[in-house]
């Protein structure tokens, strides 16, 4: 159906030979306003006819200047920021910078903390694949995915919402550990969830997994190797699907994964359809993940001995977690006062984002919208 | 690997450790040259990050970072460099792919130019844009008020 025609290797993509415009070529914008684009990402497509010869990503729309807050914020204060960069996922954000700053300091969070805190994240991760599925979905075409993943999203959220008050931007964790303790019911309403959710991803793989037409829109399209991948930095479901078999839950474990049985599911050529398997193989490993974890929480304190002012010592670290994105990492100096020096968030979405280039040539317009919509992007996190 | 780079690299490397993550801080001149080796040679196929500090008051300003994983190895490494203001460095972009787009922020945040680089232009504010962000001369609350008048039409964005 599309036929890769370029024999150009990522690093000659980036200095073509001819000048930009050229007679038979025709520019086009698929401007910051766009109904398909996830965000205010601008897009100038170089199109042949209906497809594309290459493509450049305007971004900064949403740039906020987080790094620069950081530098202005203590630790504490600095915690709600993160949860609006990535604001589909915000409670892995809030994780990795929380881990980050403990690194710092030398605490641990208590196990139940922890224990909590896996629960939370990994039904952040569902949320967000739901939201993933429902608007690549809807890009596409389908519909209905929508209306059935934000209908199921919005039991996840109301957990969220009885837990911490907040349903997208919780700001559910403290440095060292937690602030509220799990409220009466959580364990009930999590077990719940989970025996809820579980046929409602057998529906999803119904409407789609087996359709001719998801299939034609989806088999063969954005096709990248798993060596691309690795030169590009691209990380996350886009590399597993590209058959790297890598996750930093299992790689560089953090907050106790290690303590958890699951998979890591990969896919064989890197193209979207391969994309949408691993998500949905994702969604029942993170059930696996959710069961494990609230069958077994201990009891015992939810936060760590911190001072109440926070000053880490002079130095600086590098952490990073499996946001469902990608690699999330967070990297702070710190001058021994009270505000980071510096913090710089490597954002997963900023360096997949590259990889639109490569993924799309030879491929026609309409391919361009099902790759921005696999690949994930959040335009709060490629700007910050 | 460490105690052989030093080894051959003598005074150039400095490898230290600090809470438990290696990282080395490299010479200038010896940048392009220990990037090669240890994507080639020891496998740090993966460029996580590229980034940037300033520091105001060091004779050596900027402090260039680049944090390097291995697949092979599972293991993380980070590669500092010290240059002063009006120095440039030498793109990565022909030893990791990656690092096209974080040359280009590092430039627009804090200035510093990349020989080499194939698009050496700002990404994440608007083209015409004067000033560097993230250095600690620039304000807070600071706009490049002049761009913000003739692009946007209004007094100021504040």
């Amino acid at each position: 159906m599309t036929d890769q025609n370029t024999s150009l290797s990522p690093l000659d993509l980036e200095t073509p030979e001819k000048p930009f415009l050229d007679a038979n070529e025709l520019v086009i914008n698929m401007g910051p306003q766009h109904p398909a684009t996830h965000g205010v990402l601008r897009v100038i497509l170089r199109l042949d006819g209906e497809k594309v010869m290459g493509l450049e990503c305007v971004i900064g729309y949403l740039h906020r200047g987080v790094e620069k807050i950081g530098e202005n914020r203590t630790y504490t204060m600095f915690n709600p920021y993160v949860d609006r960069m990535d604001y589909v996922a915000a409670v892995s954000n809030g994780l990795g910078y929380c881990e980050t700053v403990e690194k710092l300091l030398g605490v641990e969070a208590p196990p139940r903390a922890q224990y909590i805190r896996v629960i939370l994240t990994e039904l952040n991760r569902m949320a967000s694949h739901q939201l993933w599925l429902g608007t690549h979905a809807l890009d596409i075409g389908a519909i209905t995915p929508l209306f059935y993943t934000f209908r199921d999203r919005e039991e996840i959220l109301k957990i969220f919402e009885k837990y911490c008050g907040a349903r997208l931007t919780t700001h559910a964790f403290r440095i060292g550990g937690l602030q509220y303790e799990a409220y009466e019911g959580f364990e009930k309403d999590v077990r719940n969830f989970v025996s809820f959710v579980a046929p409602k991803i057998d529906e999803y793989e119904e409407l789609l997994t087996t359709n001719r037409i998801w299939l034609e829109r989806t088999k063969g399209v954005g096709i990248i190797s798993g060596k691309d991948c690795i030169a590009l930095g691209v990380t996350g479901p886009v590399l597993r699907a590209s058959g790297v078999k890598w996750d930093l839950r299992k790689a560089q474990p953090y907050a106790n994964y290690k303590n958890f049985d699951f998979d890591i599911p990969i896919g064989q050529c890197g193209d979207t359809y391969d994309r949408y398997l691993v998500r949905m193989a994702e969604f029942r490993q993170s059930l696996r993940i959710i069961q494990q974890a609230v069958d077994g929480i201990p009891e015992g304190p939810i936060m760590a001995k911190v001072p109440k002012v926070i000053k880490p010592p002079v130095g600086e670290v590098y952490h990073s977690i499996e946001a469902p994105k990608g690699e999330l990492g967070y990297f702070i100096v710190s001058d021994g006062s009270t505000q980071p020096y510096r913090l710089r968030v490597r954002p997963p979405s900023f360096v997949n984002l590259q990889a639109l280039d490569q993924m799309c040539r030879g491929q026609l317009v309409a391919d361009v919208i099902a790759v921005i919509g696999t690949l994930d992007i959040v335009l709060g996190e490629v700007d910050r | 690997m460490i105690a052989k780079l030093k080894s051959a690299y003598g005074s150039g490397i400095e490898p230290l450790t600090y809470l438990g993550q290696n990282y080395m801080v490299v010479d200038r001149s010896l940048i392009p040259e220990i990037l090669q080796v240890l994507r080639n040679e020891e496998e740090f196929d993966y460029c996580v990050d590229l980034t940037a500090a300033h520091y105001p008051k060091r004779e050596k300003q900027f402090d260039v970072i680049w944090v390097l994983y291995s697949f092979a190895r599972n293991e993380r490494i980070r590669v500092k460099t010290l240059i002063t203001e009006s120095e440039t460095l030498p793109t990565s972009v022909s030893i990791w792919p990656t690092t096209n787009w974080l040359e280009r922020e590092v430039f627009d945040m804090f200035g510093i130019k990349f020989d080499g680089h194939p698009d050496m232009k700002r990404i994440l504010l608007p083209d015409g844009w004067k000033g560097h962000p993230l250095r600690k001369d620039y304000g807070i609350l600071q706009q490049d008020n002049e761009w913000v008048q003739i692009n946007l039409g209004i007094e100021s964005g504040q």
